[in-house]
């Protein structure tokens, strides 16, 4: 089938609950409105109130009460309608989500999914586009994954519903009705915690993810390098095997990412880079993000997040170093 | 025009006075004396169960303890009246909760000495562990509650808040979900009137804490916390509703928020000693030796035996022995590779020795 993201979630949502009778949506507005971007639109026809819950608006209930379920046994797939507003379900992604199965030494586990839609690049109100991918990467016990692809998008979230643990399932917005791609009609998984290498060259490798693959791909190609493009798809636990050996082979390593730059998950991947290659490259690391601040009104957006001229002068940076 | 569009009200309910007098037309019917009987024994044992844990702690055998004392008819009352199935869901006070519902001593023991193989709550008990953020408990119990109702397990979940708590978000959004969703869910508010250094009159302006549970159009009533059959009855009857309900149990905080704090800074002997004749435990043992139902050398074989099986409880706990590599065992459903890197070189450069 020939879908866009929000088609290919669909239709994995679809899939997973008639797999798992255990599983629930559940989120503001995923009933009769299908959900702010429609990727739960016609569910609740399919599968009745019972198991597509319109919910209070209150993102720490929704995250609060899906570990609840979990808990229980049920498999949840909470959706928060912005990452914005997930701040507010923090807490219990921190104190509880990330944590409750060391707490218990695994006597308990968290199965269950929160997906929210991330970044921005579409000219929504403020709150609407942050990417806090390394917040809740930072915590450790939650998995984060982020598909730049429907492909990957429907692999990873059947593969999410196949496993025993807490997984932030963030979809770049820009990304939803962006392209379209063919994808199998029935299920298959797309492996978590697992890099996806998109084209392979020897001059240099460009890690990235989310909204900034396609980009990095015009310009790489544009550009005529030689390059290993590599999607991390999984930003929690990183695959370091794919990063360290793409880095060895290369020599020269560019990481580019939407979310601000400082303390942002280039970091992480420069500094596992520097502790395990540093002396197999041949320049220093290059990282491009936006810049070190919030989010600003979409009215600047267009100042704020990387863009092709951006990656580009990066690129070149390293090539010359 | 004006028309009145809501109107509230909240009961009271003792039904055991603090000198041991039932109150004849409340005291419930099928309520039998072994019943008391039972319940007074607990509260006993919860008690010497939290001296022996405070005494560990001065000792430096144990980590941060909060007490229970004063606590012990709100804890007991409640958790005797679930029934095998239903699930409890404690806030981090509520040790004679555990104790009711026989989560195995050793393990309680094993948390006070500061590891997490203590909150390997079974899954045969039906309840969950010590929680530490304040309130954040709650939503989950709706959750649990949930997945009972999803199921038709027909298992109602009975949840345990402070007086603090009832000031946080997710105390509210926990019971605007309940009420939503009409869970079999019972919220025990256990009122002991201080949260850590602040009054309950500095927590809300609100005439009672059950109160709140009217805007998430939830029933509520308020009990005299310290009435072990009061509590009894009120959480007996709200799970056989199996629907969402709030029981405000009021008692009181007869020593520290935890013993790493020193209530004389913050509260005066005066309070504490009104307090004291109202106490959980008096007035049974007056009802029951009244009744011909309990006397001394029944109380000091209950204490013999009861101290018994803590000592054993404590002797288990003492020779346990933590695994670090457990830390990083179970934070996945599987070893990252990341995180496996981590460990194989925290155990190959001997970092652990002497850990212990």
């Amino acid at each position: 089938m020939m879908v866009n993201m929000v088609s290919a979630l669909n239709n994995a949502l679809e899939l997973i609950m008639k797999e798992n009778e255990n599983v629930v949506l559940l989120g503001e507005d995923i009933g009769r409105d299908g959900g702010v971007f429609r990727v739960t639109e016609g569910l609740i026809d399919k599968f009745g109130e019972r198991r597509v819950l319109d919910t209070p608006l209150a993102e720490s209930g929704i995250i609060g009460t899906s570990i609840g379920m979990a808990l229980a046994g049920m498999h949840p797939i909470a959706e928060i309608q912005f990452a914005g507003f997930m701040y507010l379900g923090f807490s219990q992604m921190v104190n509880h989500a990330s944590r409750y199965r060391a707490r218990t030494r695994s006597t308990f586990s968290v199965p269950m999914i929160v997906r929210t839609p991330v970044s921005g690049g579409v000219r929504t109100l403020e709150h609407h586009s942050d990417s806090p991918e390394a917040y809740y990467s930072h915590i450790g016990g939650l998995i984060v994954v982020e598909p730049s692809n429907p492909y990957d998008a429907k692999g990873l979230l059947i593969k999410a519903s196949r496993m025993n643990d807490p997984v932030v399932f963030l979809e770049p917005t820009k990304l939803y009705r962006l392209f379209k791609q063919e994808i199998p009609e029935e299920m298959y998984e797309v492996p978590i915690g697992k890099a996806s290498i998109l084209s392979e060259g020897n001059d240099l490798t460009v890690i990235t993810y989310g909204t900034m693959v396609r980009i990095v791909q015009d310009v790489v190609k544009k550009k005529g390098l030689s390059a290993d493009v590599i999607d991390l798809r999984t930003i929690n636990p990183l695959d370091e095997k794919t990063i360290i050996e793409s880095a060895k082979k290369t020599g020269r390593v560019a990481i580019v990412h939407e979310a601000s730059l400082s303390f942002g998950a280039g970091a992480e991947i420069a500094a596992r880079i520097a502790e395990k290659a540093i002396f197999e490259l041949k320049a220093p690391i290059v990282r491009v993000g936006s810049p070190s601040l919030p989010y600003p009104f979409p009215g600047y957006e267009n100042y704020y997040i990387p863009n092709d001229l951006k990656i580009s002068k990066a690129l070149d940076r390293l090539m010359s170093a | 025009m004006e028309n009145q569009v809501y109107d509230g009200k909240i009961e009271y309910i003792q039904i055991i006075d603090e000198n041991g007098n039932a109150d004849p037309a409340l005291f419930p019917k099928d309520l039998s004396d072994e019943k008391i009987v039972e319940m007074y024994k607990m509260m006993l044992f919860a008690r010497a169960l939290d001296a022996k844990a405070m005494s560990l702690q001065r000792q430096g055998r144990a980590v941060t303890y909060a007490p229970l004392l004063g606590e012990e008819a709100t804890q007991i009352g409640s958790a005797m009246a679930m029934g095998e199935k239903d699930i409890f869901v404690p806030s981090f006070r509520q040790h004679g909760v555990f104790l009711a519902r026989k989560v195995p001593l050793e393990l309680m023991f094993i948390g006070w000495r500061g590891f997490e193989d203590g909150a390997k709550v079974p899954k045969s008990v039906n309840g969950t562990p010590v929680i530490v953020p304040v309130s954040t408990q709650v939503p989950h119990a709706a959750g649990i509650a949930f997945a009972q109702r999803y199921r038709n397990t027909g298992a109602a979940v009975v949840a345990y808040v402070g007086d603090g708590g009832t000031s946080e978000g997710d105390f509210y959004e926990a019971l605007n979900f309940a009420g939503v969703w009409k869970l079999p869910f019972v919220l025990i508010i256990e009122n002991n009137q201080w949260a850590i250094s602040v009054p309950r009159s500095k927590q809300t302006a609100a005439g009672t804490l059950a109160q709140k549970a009217m805007a998430a159009g939830i029933g509520a009533v308020q009990v005299d916390g310290n009435d072990v059959v009061a509590v009894y009855q009120a959480t007996k009857e709200a799970i056989a509703a199996k629907l969402p309900f709030v029981i405000e149990c009021v008692t009181y905080r007869m020593s520290l928020h935890t013993t790493a704090d020193d209530p004389t800074k913050y509260r005066n002997d005066a309070e504490v000693e009104a307090w004291k004749p109202k106490d959980p435990i008096s007035r049974i043992r007056a009802y029951l030796t009244r009744k011909g139902l309990w006397n001394e050398d029944k109380e000091a074989q209950a204490a013999e035996e009861q101290a018994k099986e803590i000592d054993l409880a404590v002797e288990k706990a003492e020779q346990f022995k933590p695994d670090p590599r457990s830390i990083f065992e179970h934070i996945y459903s599987y070893m990252p590779d990341v995180l496996g890197e981590e460990l194989d070189e925290a155990e190959t450069a001997g970092w652990w020795q002497g850990g212990d």
